[in-house]
């Protein structure tokens, strides 16, 4: 049973490792759909819970996969779930570095640049839409999401201090 | 780390791999809210190992590759100095602090994660963070928009749609979508 449940781990986030294109909040919407949907690993209230602290938290925010690993198998999940989401693009990246160099003035390289932004933005916007409507359940939530967005957009301050705020109003019971 | 006289042409330092564990564990730790603005910071300004268009052609790759950018970023940069060794100590140092206090605040979690007082905490900051993620995708589709609309918009539409409503597989999603993103994007630029 155990070994079943750390081999859907480590496979489902191999797989997620090489379709982040983009970088890691690319396959947030396939995290939610697996361990929320698909596998039933979390509520969709504790993916939420484990999104913040990833976000809150130093560090690359893929280590959200840390944290869902732990949640579904303590600490050799976290371990396995960690590892399986580096692995694979780590492996491609170590091996295609050395060959870089080569393709620097190949015009297919803008192509595929060009190509690949549009994409991004669609699936990471599909990410933040699946995230916010899970928390955005009172009007007060809402305005703040709306104000990270503005902190995040057009303030000097360090969005994290909206995070912040957000834990002492729902302490407060306002949320 | 030596002091560089103000010329161009001094010999740029090369680091050990406890040099290259320290920068990333430096960069990961100082890194709330996104890492990659940090990793710039340290590498080209404070430690001088890469020039600034070094730096931006590194990233260039890491970001075409798949996998999150700055742990490509890692790979690369470690590689580039010393190896599969130098790759292993940059990610090390990247990952190894942030996965020790990942598996504290899983391990708090799993504990208290249901008890009220922590659950209404949880509902303010969860809505402040999903914030972070909108306002990325907002930077991220502005200027593109902006420069290229009618190649853009179509195809970002499609993945919002596809991965964000009606919830597909992103497996499913994103082959044909790159396919179908790299033709525009090929076609426009004749």
């Amino acid at each position: 049973m155990e070994a079943g449940v750390l081999f859907v781990l480590a496979r489902h986030f191999a797989l997620l490792s090489l379709l982040a294109f983009g970088g890691g909040n690319t396959v947030l919407p396939e995290m939610h759909r697996q361990a929320v949907d698909v596998s039933g690993w979390l509520t969709d209230q504790q993916f939420a819970d484990l999104f913040a602290i990833a976000q809150a938290a130093p560090g690359p925010n893929i280590l959200i996969v840390t944290l869902i690993g732990w949640q579904v198998a303590g600490l050799v999940g976290a371990l396995v779930a960690t590892a399986a989401i580096c692995a694979p693009a780590c492996t491609l990246t170590y091996i295609v570095a050395h060959l870089w160099d080569r393709f620097r003035d190949r015009p297919w390289r803008r192509v595929v640049q060009l190509g690949l932004a549009p994409v991004t933005v669609g699936i990471v916007g599909a990410g933040a839409f699946i995230v916010a409507a899970t928390v955005d359940k009172s009007p007060v939530a809402v305005l703040l999401t709306l104000g990270t967005v503005a902190v995040s957009l057009w303030g000097r301050l360090n969005p994290l201090w909206v995070l912040v705020l957000g834990g002492v109003l729902g302490a407060a019971g306002w949320v | 780390m030596s002091h560089l006289p103000d010329g161009a042409a001094a010999p740029r330092p090369v680091p050990a791999l406890s040099d290259l564990f320290l920068a990333f564990l430096g960069i990961a730790m100082s890194g709330f809210g996104g890492v990659l603005p940090w990793a710039r910071r340290m590498l080209v300004e404070r430690r001088g190992w890469l020039t600034g268009p070094e730096f931006t052609d590194i990233l260039g790759l890491c970001q075409f590759l798949p996998g999150p950018n700055i742990i490509n970023v890692s790979i690369a940069v470690g590689s580039r100095f010393h190896g599969l060794r130098g790759a292993l100590a940059a990610i090390s140092g990247l990952i190894g602090g942030p996965v020790a206090l990942m598996c504290a605040a899983g391990a708090l979690y799993a504990r208290f994660g249901a008890q009220p007082m922590v659950r209404s905490i949880f509902a303010g900051v969860a809505a402040a963070a999903a914030g972070l993620v909108v306002a990325m995708a907002i930077k991220m589709a502005w200027p593109l928009f902006r420069e290229r609309p009618l190649e853009a918009v179509p195809v970002a539409l499609v993945g919002f749609v596809t991965v964000g409503l009606l919830r597909w597989p992103l497996a499913w999603v994103l082959p044909p979508l790159l396919a179908a993103g790299m033709v525009i994007a090929w076609w426009r630029s004749r």
